[in-house]
């Protein structure tokens, strides 16, 4: 693992397949009567947020205080940033406060990999800009992993068995052929980005779907198909991942009107019936209902829409683990 | 994933932290480096025995095994948990439930070693409450991995008692934990390495008993 989580594209095979093994058995915390283990007791947390984000801070939040560590939210609104402070002195701010690790989400991409050059704590991406949501990513490969049923780490042959693991990186299962459709506003998705990226990682094949003026100009350069033609494509998809229409981001008219991109890129119940009888439908969130996923996909049994709540703060367990549990040995800096 | 258990010189020094129970493929490479050539002082069918013994002692002490849990420890535990619930089994005629309980993210000795993967904690549905806990670990040393079982436990429910069945304890302890069970008892030196190899993680049963041969880093 390298000292940050900055981008997906960062990891290896096998690092992502050691987030989600170790979220793997975090999960399964979440039914036991006590829902806390001591591992980053006297570790402090800061969540650094210069962009509106409730669901990302309070998942980050609850995966930091269920690890025991002390988690100190920031919040740009209201704040010193409101004053004119620079993002260089809050993070030395943050560095005399003692913090182990920073959270950040910040409008500007590249944000984090400037914070991880000023301060000695790990930093860990929130989301910057347009660029990446590496948590996300993960946590959408967590859930296609649990929901189409292929086995977690190499310890889980068989119940009631447990077998032991033998090393980090062999016998995992990985994503390997599940074919992942990325559906909408590519061009100011972050989650896109990541889940690109990642999702090539471990194996998956992924197709993007989206308008034209919807896709960013290098996308040729990505490892992924492009289509432009939603209902070719849904037959052979396992994975359909609906992104949001980004409204906030869009200071221009990239397609004539909301209706016409709901019918052409909406998925609405004819839609979900053509995908095949497996197919799961994920979306990030929060949802334009109406917009690109009806209503009545959104809470249909195929969507795992809560389900990647749950398992956010599972992986995002991991990682926070995975970076601040255990010791850095001289040679492992990076 | 290494479970020899390196003398150290005392646990600050983070490359002599022992007994790490999680996969780290790099670490059974070092090990098997360090005991290149260690002696066998268990033979498998004494291995056998002791756990046949193991076995009969635990009926015998919680009269018959009612309401026992024989929870191992990742890794080497937890085989010789459920050989140790299918010895009881064969004894008693009943089944005798057991399990696997990961310690990791309760150790104390995390912030000495990068950090490791976890290993699986497999519990019977209806949980460890009101149940005597048998923890089951291959070898027993400083105490710090029963210590961090013991908090584990605590946090899983509340069990009517909890009791430690080791296959080696070859002393040296650091805090005050004893096992009740106890397969054998093997005189070492802090210099030493204990390694015990069992059929399910390693194809073949065995102790052995090392020089460690240069530093563990």
């Amino acid at each position: 693992m390298n000292r940050h989580l900055i981008s997906a594209a960062d990891l290896s095979r096998d690092d992502a397949l050691l987030i989600l093994d170790t979220a793997e058995e975090l999960a399964r915390m979440s039914d036991r009567p006590i829902k806390k283990l001591p591992t980053l007791r006297g570790r402090t947390v800061v969540n650094l947020f210069f962009e509106d984000s409730t669901r990302t801070r309070i998942s980050f939040e609850a995966a930091a205080k269920r690890l025991s560590a002390d988690v100190i939210n920031f919040s740009a609104k209201g704040s010193s940033v409101a004053k004119g402070e620079s993002l260089k002195d809050t993070a030395l701010t943050l560095e005399a406060m003692g913090a182990d690790a920073v959270v950040i989400r910040h409008v500007a991409s590249g944000a984090p990999h400037r914070l991880a050059g000023w301060i000695r704590g790990h930093v860990v991406n929130a989301g910057d800009g347009m660029h990446e949501h590496p948590t996300q990513a993960l946590l959408d490969a967590f859930t296609i992993r649990r929901r189409l049923g292929l086995p977690p780490g190499a310890g889980a042959t068989g119940a009631g068995r447990p077998t032991s693991r033998r090393g980090a990186g062999r016998g995992h299962a990985a994503l390997d052929g599940v074919r992942v459709t990325i559906v909408g506003d590519v061009l100011h998705s972050r989650v896109a980005r990541s889940n690109v990226a990642l999702l090539n990682i471990l194996g998956a094949e992924v197709t993007l779907v989206a308008p034209p003026t919807l896709l960013p100009i290098a996308v040729g350069g990505w490892p992924c198909e492009i289509s432009y033609d939603l209902d070719a494509v849904l037959a052979k998809s396992d994975v359909i991942m609906m992104l949001r229409v980004q409204q906030e981001r869009m200071r221009a008219a990239y397609f004539p009107s909301v209706r016409e991109y709901s019918r052409r890129y909406g998925l609405d119940v004819g839609r979900m019936e053509a995908l095949p009888e497996h197919a799961i439908v994920m979306h990030p969130g929060p949802m334009n209902r109406g917009v690109e996923i009806a209503a009545e996909v959104a809470d249909s049994p195929r969507s795992t829409i809560v389900e990647q709540v749950a398992n956010g703060v599972s992986v995002r367990m991991a990682v926070l683990y995975l970076l601040l549990g255990g010791a850095e040995l001289p040679g492992e800096i990076r | 994933m290494t479970h020899a258990h390196p003398a150290g010189n005392g646990p600050a020094d983070p490359r002599t932290s022992r007994a790490s129970r999680s996969g780290d493929a790099s670490d059974a490479g070092e090990v098997s480096a360090g005991l290149a050539g260690g002696k066998r002082v268990f033979e498998p069918a004494e291995i056998r025995r002791a756990l046949t013994r193991i076995a009969h002692e635990i009926l015998e002490r919680t009269h018959g095994a009612d309401d026992i849990l024989l929870l191992g420890i990742p890794t080497r535990g937890v085989p010789l948990a459920e050989r140790l619930a299918a010895r009881a089994a064969e004894f008693e005629g009943r089944t005798v439930p057991w399990g696997a309980l990961d310690v990791t993210m309760y150790r104390d000795d995390l912030r000495l070693r990068p950090a490791r993967a976890l290993g699986h904690t497999i519990l019977p549905p209806e949980g460890i409450d009101g149940k005597t806990v048998v923890i089951v670990d291959d070898v027993l040393y400083s105490g710090r991995t029963v210590r961090a079982a013991l908090d584990a436990l605590t946090d899983l429910g509340r069990p009517r008692a909890v009791q430690l069945a080791v296959l080696v304890d070859r002393g040296h302890r650091e805090l005050p934990i004893r096992a009740d069970y106890v397969g054998k008892n093997l005189p070492t030196s802090q210099r030493e390495m204990v390694r015990v190899l069992l059929a399910e993680t390693d194809g073949e049963d065995a102790v052995l008993l090392g020089e460690r041969r240069g530093a563990l880093a």
